[in-house]
């Protein structure tokens, strides 16, 4: 065990007048029953004393065979098992899949379909970025914005609710359109009204309770710094990768759905307390992306267009052409992609989904080499993953 | 004591005690008064903390044991506690998993015996009662590093490590942030160090105007007790979000409630040391105060102020580091610390106030 990594130590143990004393590193579990590790990741640590020398994280804890279940059941079928990949944002992950079915089999979709699918992934968004704060900050010892973050993630679920009938897992769109319109009780008002809400008043009290708080910035500003070119060479995405100061969204820069024609900034990290891609860094392009995801929300709903929102039947089977299509859209972790093949049938040959946690998550044996075991929480807490999307 | 030896005397009977029998008998009265004292104020501070939690969290806390505002939640919770299975972990060390929460419970226990609650009332009047509060209270760090060690668990040992290296380095803040109190007194005796900060608050320790320098001591020994009882920002020993539960990983039971309790009975410990020296101790805010409120609640009142700012401070802030830890009270509190010491005695040597 003791081997060529144990050498960078300069402990008591290496000095000369101690003599032979045997020493090693610290083999210690991390998960998968861990508070830290955002589900069941397992993370193999080798360590001396606080200070982590070998991160190997083990996954496969929460695998379902998502990737064979799309073989066996048709395409319509296969957007329940598409929820169930980022279970905090399930409507960015309807929307990836769809969009790359939609591709496969050339489905129309109306242009009202577009608003409302941009509208509810955007609001799903906002959920899952609420939750890697609330989860960070309880990572880092902070309670309370837990709760705050709870409550407001709680309106988003019961205007999702009122929309899909469901309130985390929600099935709602459906290759050629969205399974229902919007409900005529004031939805639209009323999500305009709770973005207003969190634009001007909620995000300032996480920025003045969590964000600037001295304790926070100190733990958290030049701790595991991911530079550009390890994010490009570990192909991380999302607000991993803006977080390390580069500017990339398929949102803008590969444009799917009617994202084009939405104006938003793409927040990227700056390096204002530290190092640029340190964790503070990305945390805080998570709570600008807030910001800009209520500017999307608010411009897809005041010029949502009149019209059908489906642009087939729902009961027809739908059957895509021999072929094959990859699609990548941003969901809230990052590029969401589907490869789809078909051999003509009303099922995929092959689904292959490239999902961004599992490429974020690979930089921590990078990274997470050299920090302090409560870095590390703060490393796992900062690349926000989602342990559904990575085993699939 | 002395009162307890007078009512004792008054009692039927009473006359023909011997002062031995005297003794004995109030040392076992106040023990078993101290006792159900530490026990019920775990008992209303887990309640307290949950409820302080919830108004904090825009959340009501417990509503439904009890009745009202949930006020039994904590003995339901105790009642639960007993009626585990006791676990020993089979590689465990038998003997030094049973004794660590003992020995957790007996510092925190033996340090209340010095705590005054009202002029005469005071378990074990000692001439050097806060250098024994401080001396016993030592022990809960032997009883943590054992029960982390013997649990033979990676976690648990990370905690006790943890919590060893921090409660040893901040009694030396606590300890030091005192001694210009004991200056001003010219006693460690707990009840003489009440009565010179007799008439009204201008004339408690705290008082900046008085001498600014016990006033940072104040800061330093509020900072230093919150680290001393593991908790608020400095809860390196459980950090439940890196530690799982740090040193009491393994334990189940009563002797997890022992932790439990230990960890209350410390946290209201150290307030009341903090009413103590720089609040007045029983002495109320305004002197006319004085004889209309009983002391002991007087004193008991300014403790509970005290255990809600530490609350308050747990449920807002984040945790800082083990390294930062450290730093701060090596680098910062340590020498603040001293200089207030040296400052407090300059003061007093410029203003007369020896």
């Amino acid at each position: 065990m003791a081997t060529e990594e144990h050498k960078v130590t300069k402990g008591w143990a290496d000095q000369d007048h101690v003599g032979e004393v045997k020493s090693e590193l610290l083999e210690l579990n991390m998960g998968p029953q861990h508070p830290a590790t955002h589900g069941v990741l397992r993370l193999l640590l080798h360590t001396d004393g606080e200070i982590v020398y070998k991160v190997t994280p083990v996954l496969g804890y929460l695998h379902r065979c998502a990737e064979k279940i799309a073989e066996g059941v048709n395409y319509k079928q296969w957007v329940v098992y598409s929820d169930r990949f980022d279970y905090l944002a399930p409507m960015c992950c309807n929307h990836a899949y769809v969009t790359a079915m939609e591709k496969v089999g050339g489905l129309e979709v109306p242009e009202r379909a577009e608003h409302i699918r941009v509208a509810v992934a955007e609001l799903s968004r906002i959920a899952s970025h609420l939750i890697a704060l609330a989860t960070f900050g309880l990572d880092m010892g902070a309670w309370t914005p837990l709760l705050y973050c709870f409550r407001e993630r709680e309106e988003i679920l019961n205007l999702l609710e009122r929309i899909s009938g469901g309130r985390m897992l929600y099935n709602y769109m459906v290759p050629g359109g969205v399974r229902y319109d919007i409900p005529k009780d004031n939805w639209v008002a009323d999500v305009l009204d709770f973005i207003t809400m969190l634009e001007n008043k909620k995000l300032d009290d996480y920025n003045n309770l969590l964000s600037y708080n001295k304790i926070f910035v100190e733990r958290l500003a030049d701790v595991a710094v991911l530079s550009k070119e390890d994010a490009f060479q570990y192909g991380c995405t999302g607000p991993v990768l803006r977080g390390s100061g580069v500017q990339f969204d398929c949102r803008r820069d590969d444009p799917y759905s009617v994202y084009d024609r939405f104006d938003f900034d793409i927040p990227v990290g700056l390096g204002e307390m530290g190092t640029v891609g340190d964790c503070w860094d990305r945390y805080m392009v998570r709570v600008r992306e807030i910001e800009q995801s209520c500017r999307i929300v608010r411009q897809a709903l005041e010029t949502l267009p009149d019209g059908a929102y489906q642009s087939i039947e729902l009961k027809k089977i739908v059957k895509a052409p021999a072929g094959a299509a990859y699609s990548r859209t941003e969901s809230s972790k990052g590029e969401l992609g589907h490869y789809i093949i078909s051999d003509g049938g009303q099922t995929a040959f092959r689904n292959k989904v490239r999902s961004p946690s599992f490429c974020n998550l690979q930089v921590m044996e990078k990274i997470g080499v050299g920090l302090m075991v409560s870095d590390l929480v703060a490393l796992v807490g900062s690349l926000d993953i989602v342990l559904g999307e990575i085993d699939r | 004591m002395e009162i307890l030896t007078d009512l004792f005397r008054k009692m039927p009977g009473g006359d023909g005690m011997s002062d031995q029998a005297l003794l004995i008998t109030g040392a076992v009265v106040m023990a078993t008064l101290m006792f159900i004292v530490m026990a019920l104020c775990a008992i209303i501070f887990t309640w307290m903390e949950r409820k302080v939690a919830g108004f904090i969290q825009n959340r009501y806390g417990p509503m439904r044991t009890g009745r009202w505002h949930g006020w039994a939640q904590a003995v339901a919770d105790m009642l639960k506690i007993l009626g585990k299975e006791d676990i020993i972990p089979a590689e465990a060390h038998k003997w030094l998993f049973m004794t660590g929460p003992i020995l957790v419970l007996l510092g925190s226990l033996l340090a209340w015996a010095a705590i005054p609650w009202a002029p005469g009332f005071v378990a074990a009047d000692l001439d050097l009662g806060l250098f024994y509060i401080f001396a016993v209270s030592s022990l809960v760090i032997l009883g943590l590093l054992m029960s982390g060690w013997a649990s033979n668990n990676k976690w648990a040992l990370y905690g006790a490590a943890r919590g060893a290296a921090q409660m040893i380095s901040y009694e030396i803040p606590l300890a030091l942030a005192t001694i210009p109190v004991v200056m001003a007194t010219g006693s460690l005796n707990t009840q003489d160090i009440v009565i010179a900060q007799q008439g009204g608050i201008w004339n408690w320790n705290i008082n900046p105007v008085h001498n600014p320098f016990l006033f940072i001591a104040f800061v330093m020994y509020f900072i230093a007790s919150i680290a001393e009882t593991n908790r608020g920002p400095f809860d390196m020993p459980e950090t439940e979000s890196e530690l799982v539960a740090g040193y009491h990983t393994e334990y189940t039971g009563m002797r997890f409630a022992f932790f439990f309790l230990s960890e209350y009975a410390n946290l209201f410990l150290v307030s009341l040391i903090a009413s103590m020296v720089f609040l007045g101790g029983w002495w109320a805010p305004l002197p006319f105060l004085d004889g209309i409120v009983p002391p002991a609640i007087t004193f008991i009142i300014k403790g509970v102020v005290m255990v809600f700012l530490n609350m308050w401070i747990r449920w807002t802030l984040p945790r800082v580091r083990v390294d930062q830890l450290m730093h701060l009270c090596w680098k910062v509190m340590i020498p603040v610390s001293l200089i207030s010491v040296v400052g407090a005695g300059f003061w007093m040597i410029l203003f007369n106030q020896v």
